[in-house]
């Protein structure tokens, strides 16, 4: 199950990694594509205990090493930050349209 | 041994294979001239046009790559556009740092970070890593890739490494292969060469600095035994005929294949032997002539459920339907959900499992999820109205789970006949693939066995397919997993039905032999070798022939 929770300029989700293999290159780079095209800062971690990095950084996103299974957290400042949380968490709910 | 005298052989490992003979490129476009630093406002600018510079070199090598190689450069795409990647570099450039080291030294330290931890894949992106390092560093010494032509054709390109993007680059109709240095047979570049073909070497055991530009070569990655493989380099007269030989023989058993492949398999006594196709997808069967086999031994329905789908009755029984038709009255063998293990399937596979191999899998999971089960079943026994279709189930270790799939598939077949719906129900059998099921094989009511070998040499050896540390244990030449195919078919001799076997050793012609000793007279091997297996049915019993 995801959920989008929003106040204002603020919103956060999450979405849980169906991919077999996890998050690796491809589903990275169509996620951080999907990021830059809001204005919000967009920040992900992997699990409820991982560190937040930039959702628009592939670079950032590979090191996440997020596996299938893992629940990919999202959290956006910014005018469209609840427009990019819905988009984000829907990518990786659709398995990145794999 | 002949007379080998002047010539020079290296070993390294074979990473795709073929046999190839020409002349040695030394390929330097892993090198990179010195330059000299500017002003910090200069080296920004000069890194700033290296990065656009590359990032159109990449866009142009994407736009004219295929869905495999452009998968893997879009990668590199999207980190020449990563702020948070950049900004370091450009920082340490304002604080005096010249342009290269300071791409370099970040570059370096993410490579790090992505091997750290030992995870293959993770290791295969540091490559990717390594690749867009060395393009911007050539940008940056305004080094240009050497323009691919001007060589002779036939030429063997050596160098330190070959990454993605340089393999993308090179035109390899006029090349015979590669060997590199560095690498492994599961690189992005390995992976990139067995699909086009391209004979290639990794993990050279020499320094390029002894091998002279535009040496005649003989590229030797066709060892069949072992992965080892060979560049000799100035070959004597007796290692060229050899090697000529090799090639005329390698073409001699194509062209033989290829002509045994039409026609019906018999043994050197005469004997018929069946051969069946296995089918992993029905988007493959226009490629492959219906007539060039008795029927398809094994149809993985996995594809069905590829990306999460879930088809419905009509739209599997569409599928079905489409088989049916392909193999125009010869009998298809349809294997149900075969998910779990190595084929995760999500929302139907469980996660989390910590030997997902021993886990639930195959029917344990169909069991345990009706409905999918039930789906599949009713729109195999609709389709089973229409052409001879056998329904399989894999992944059997007890009697009573293959009673309970037999129970399903006439639940299926009465809810069908309330529904008027035109079916039949057709024979169920099952994999042989848990070593307690072929000793026992008598104990079940199967209407047909087929002999899943690639699980069942692995359960056999406790030794995991894709693990290379104990591959050498996985060897299906082994007389204990013979032992097993052996009780397998006597099963069914007894029991008067039918047994094929459709695994990997199948598809194996060394093997070929070996498996009609155990009595089997029926093999389903992968499309590209129906010619090659029934060649091997044809010289039997001389074993020497097919080896």
């Amino acid at each position: 199950m995801s959920s989008i929770a929003d106040s204002s300029d603020m919103a956060t989700g999450d979405a849980v990694i169906r991919d077999p293999t996890g998050l690796h290159a491809r589903p990275a780079v169509k996620l951080t594509k999907s990021a830059k095209r809001h204005d919000a800062t967009i920040e992900v971690r992997a699990g409820d205990k991982g560190h937040w990095i930039n959702a628009k950084s592939p670079n950032a996103m590979m090191k996440l090493k997020a596996a299938h299974g893992d629940r990919l957290y999202f959290r956006a400042v910014g005018s469209d930050a609840a427009a990019a949380i819905a988009t984000l968490v829907a990518l990786v709910e659709r398995d990145f349209d794999a | 041994m002949p007379e080998r005298s002047g010539e020079t052989v290296l070993s390294g490992i074979v990473a795709a294979a073929g046999l190839a003979v020409g002349t040695i490129r030394l390929d330097r476009n892993d090198r990179h001239g010195r330059r000299t630093a500017g002003t910090p406002a200069e080296e920004a600018a000069v890194l700033k046009t290296a990065l656009a510079g590359a990032l159109a070199d990449i866009r142009r090598l994407i736009a004219g790559a295929d869905t495999l190689a452009a998968g893997i450069l879009e990668f590199q795409e999207a980190l020449l556009q990563d702020d948070d990647l950049l900004a370091p570099v450009f920082s340490a450039v304002a604080a005096g740092r010249p342009a290269h080291d300071a791409w370099a030294g970040q570059l370096d330290t993410q490579m790090a970070e992505y091997r750290a931890g030992g995870d293959a894949y993770m290791a295969a992106r540091a490559e990717d890593l390594r690749d867009l390092q060395q393009r911007v560093l050539r940008a940056l010494a305004g080094g240009e890739i050497a323009p691919d032509g001007g060589d002779g054709i036939d030429d063997i390109l050596v160098a330190e490494s070959l990454t993605p993007s340089r393999f993308v680059e090179l035109d390899w109709r006029r090349l015979a292969g590669a060997v590199v240095r560095d690498g492994s047979p599961t690189s992005h570049v390995a992976i990139l060469a067995r699909a086009r073909g391209v004979p290639l070497i990794v993990g050279l055991m020499a320094p390029l600095d002894e091998i002279a530009d535009r040496s005649p070569a003989v590229l030797d990655a066709q060892a069949t035994d072992s992965r080892a493989a060979r560049l000799v380099i100035a070959p004597s007269p007796a290692t060229l005929r050899e090697t000529g030989r090799r090639i005329a023989e390698a073409r001699r058993l194509a062209d033989a294949a290829e002509a045994a492949r039409l026609r019906p398999a018999f043994t050197a006594a005469g004997e018929r032997v069946r051969v069946l196709v296995n089918i992993d997808d029905p988007a493959l069967l226009p490629s492959i002539a219906s007539a060039s086999v008795d029927g398809v031994g094994l149809t993985r329905t996995e594809f069905l459920f590829r990306d999460g789908r879930l088809p419905d009755e009509e739209a599997q029984l569409a599928v079905y339907r489409s088989i049916g038709q392909w193999a125009d009255g010869k009998r298809i063998t349809i294997r149900t959900l075969d998910a779990g293990g190595d084929k995760p399937i999500a929302g139907v596979t469980p996660e989390g499992e910590t030997n997902p191999f021993l886990g639930l899998r195959g029917l344990r999971l169909s069991l345990r999820n009706e409905p999918l089960f039930l789906t599949q079943l009713r729109a195999l026994c609709r389709a089973a109205a229409e052409a001879p279709i056998r329904i399989m189930v894999p992944m059997v270790t007890l009697p009573s789970e293959f009673e309970a799939a037999r129970a399903l598939v006439k639940r299926a077949c009465a809810q069908l006949a309330r529904e008027k719906l035109t079916h039949v129900e057709p024979p169920l059998g099952m994999m042989v693939e848990v070593p307690s099921a072929a000793i026992m094989a008598d104990r079940f009511d199967a209407d047909f066995y087929s002999i899943g070998s690639n699980d069942l040499v692995q359960y056999a050896t406790a030794a995991a397919r894709d693990n290379a540390a104990v591959a050498a244990l996985a060897d299906p030449d082994n007389p204990a997993v013979f032992a097993l195919i052996r009780l397998t078919v006597e099963a069914a001799a007894r029991r008067r039905v039918d047994v094929s076997l459709c695994g990997d050793m199948a598809s194996d012609p060394s093997l070929t032999a070996s498996l009609l000793d155990c009595g089997l007279r029926s093999l389903s091997v992968a499309p590209p070798l129906i010619g090659r297996i029934k060649l091997a049915v044809a010289q039997y019993p001389d074993r020497t022939a097919a080896a």
